[in-house]
């Protein structure tokens, strides 16, 4: 009788599917595992702080109210700085994406300022904007506008051409083909963008609230920081994880919401 | 829904397509060359020719997409009255917005016109109910099969009412059964209200159902080899009668030379 066996299988993988149990694992895990390791003394104090210490350095920033001192602030310096950045960015970016002469104007520019590290430049910022809010708004702002402008121009150029053909054989005006085909057709890289954007905003938040600022997240790290007090510092640290973890998460839910024709 | 009948009426200004000495260069690459042409008003003129031999840019030229490098191409005659747009696409790949229901890619066509709302929605649901659409005013393009999607596009060019209707090759990205199917309600639409058409395609079996003109385009630069005419009417087609056999064998005679030629160069190139 000849050889028999079944086909050997080789399909399946490169399909992300969503596994939201194994994320919450992870952290749990290495959060146990720093626990353990603290107390049995395997890991120094010196070294990393006790996970349950850092809860309760947290609970006292609750309990004392100084925690929405210091969100309070940093939330409406991350929501002005990333809103005037983003928006800036998202129009600029259009505008190159549309018009020849803007793009070799602009691009190059964009490409210059790309890889400042935009923290080098808080001096500067602090001249033009002065020492209060504005240095800090403007700090936000620019990071974000930056990698803002490059996601949007990509998504513009990535717009299927023969939809917007479509439009102009249909008579639309230019104003309607940007509004109803160019728009929505950019909107998956314009949303991918803002993630990264939004990220940077969150780090240069820090950076700015850093130098001259009572209240934030950044300005209680940064004093915890010179204090070597390693519970707060942490503490500090996870506020910033949440944040972060609650962007992507918002913008999720809008992809889910201005996307939900892509499947 | 009477005010959008748009068959012969008496005293309806009419209005032809007029192609005179059109020619066209790429570059270095001559790809249309001294087309002369007449769409008359109420026919279907099928264009046939190997592919690469311009059919697509010729369309492109009639709807004003591009321009010719020589010759002009006129438009007689005034539009239809209710006439939105009169030179309207069909495109092969649909051109459906994705993001759009059914009902929203039709409305696209119509809302730089500010009709009102009521007229806007009249006109949708009627260019639904003419294409068999009505139950699927809000789906969205991914939930539809290639068959629907043209469907779709072909509501949102019958909904502009217009005057001539330019079809790049619509059903080549169809099965053949969806072919047949459209083809039968593209003959249907037409019987009912008769359009103004100008249908490029590479099949001669469609352009020999459809056409009441056939273009033979040589392999590129593309000119006019022969202009096949068919008297006998759409509705009454059948494909098994001698003439329109012989019609459709003589085509593919013309087409065939063509075609070769056609295929050793693009391997070449
Ligand atoms: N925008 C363009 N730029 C340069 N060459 C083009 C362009 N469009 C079409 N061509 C060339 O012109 C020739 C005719 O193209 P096309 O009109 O699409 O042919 P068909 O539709 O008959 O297959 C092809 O050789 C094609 O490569
Ligand atoms: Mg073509």
């Amino acid at each position: 009788m000849p050889e028999t066996r079944p086909v050997p299988f080789r399909g399946g993988g490169f399909r992300p599917q969503t596994r939201r149990w194994v994320g919450l694992v992870v952290f749990a895990a290495l959060i146990a595992l720093a626990e353990w390791g603290t107390r049995t003394g395997w890991i120094s104090n010196l070294t990393l702080p006790r996970p349950s210490d850092v809860l309760a350095t947290f609970g006292e920033l609750w309990e004392s109210g100084l925690l929405f001192k210091h969100l309070g602030p940093s939330l409406s310096r991350l929501a002005v700085g990333a809103a005037l950045g983003a928006s800036v960015g998202i129009s600029v970016g259009v505008l190159i994406g549309l018009f020849s002469y803007v793009r070799a104007g602009l691009v190059p520019l964009v490409a210059a300022l790309f890889p400042i590290p935009k923290i080098a430049l808080l001096p500067l910022f602090v001249i033009w904007f002065g020492i209060d809010e504005g240095s800090k708004y403007a700090l936000i702002a620019f990071g974000t506008f930056t990698p803002t402008v490059v996601a949007t121009y990509g998504a513009v150029d990535n717009v299927d051409r023969t939809l917007i053909r479509m439009g102009q054989s249909f008579g639309l005006g230019w104003w309607s083909i940007v509004r109803k085909i160019v728009l929505p057709g950019a909107m998956p890289g314009i949303l991918s963008g803002l993630r990264v954007s939004l990220a940077i905003a969150i780090i240069l938040l820090v950076a700015a609230e850093m130098l001259g600022a009572e209240y934030g997240i950044g300005a209680y790290i940064l004093e915890a920081g010179s204090l070597y007090d390693l519970e707060r510092l942490f503490a500090g640290v996870v506020i910033l994880s949440v944040l972060g973890v609650a962007v992507s998460a918002a913008i999720t839910q809008i992809e889910k919401r201005l996307l939900n024709w892509r499947n | 829904m009477a005010p959008r009948g748009r068959a012969h009426c008496p005293g309806r200004t009419r209005m032809e397509l007029r192609l005179s000495k059109v020619s066209h260069a790429y570059g270095g690459t001559e790809v249309l060359r001294d087309i002369t042409l007449t769409i008359p008003e109420g026919r279907i003129v099928c264009i046939v020719g190997p592919s690469g031999c311009g059919k697509s840019t010729l369309l492109r030229m009639m709807g004003g997409l591009e321009r010719p490098d020589a010759g002009e191409i006129l438009q007689v005659g005034a539009p239809p009255e209710g006439c939105l747009n009169p030179l309207t696409y069909v495109f092969q790949d649909f051109a459906l917005l994705p993001w759009r229901t059914v009902a929203g890619n039709i409305s696209l066509a119509l809302e730089d016109h500010r009709l009102g709302r009521t007229r806007q929605d009249e006109i949708i649901a009627d260019v639904l109910a003419r294409t068999g659409l009505s139950d699927f005013a809000g789906a969205l393009p991914r939930q539809l099969s290639g068959g629907m999607k043209q469907r779709v596009a072909i509501a949102r060019a019958l909904a502009v009412n217009p005057a001539v209707m330019l079809l790049d090759e619509p059903l080549s990205a169809l099965d053949a059964q969806t072919r047949e199917l459209l083809m039968d309600d593209l003959i249907g639409l037409w019987t009912r209200a008769p359009f103004t058409a100008v249908y490029v395609t590479h099949n001669l079996a469609e352009a020999v159902r459809l056409g009441h003109a056939i273009v033979v385009l040589s392999r590129r630069p593309g000119a006019i080899r022969e202009v096949v005419e068919i008297d006998e009417p759409l509705e009454t087609r059948d494909m098994s009668h001698p003439d329109l056999a012989a019609k459709q064998q003589h085509l593919w005679q013309l087409m065939r030379d063509e075609a070769r030629a056609a295929d050793a160069e693009l391997a070449h190139a």
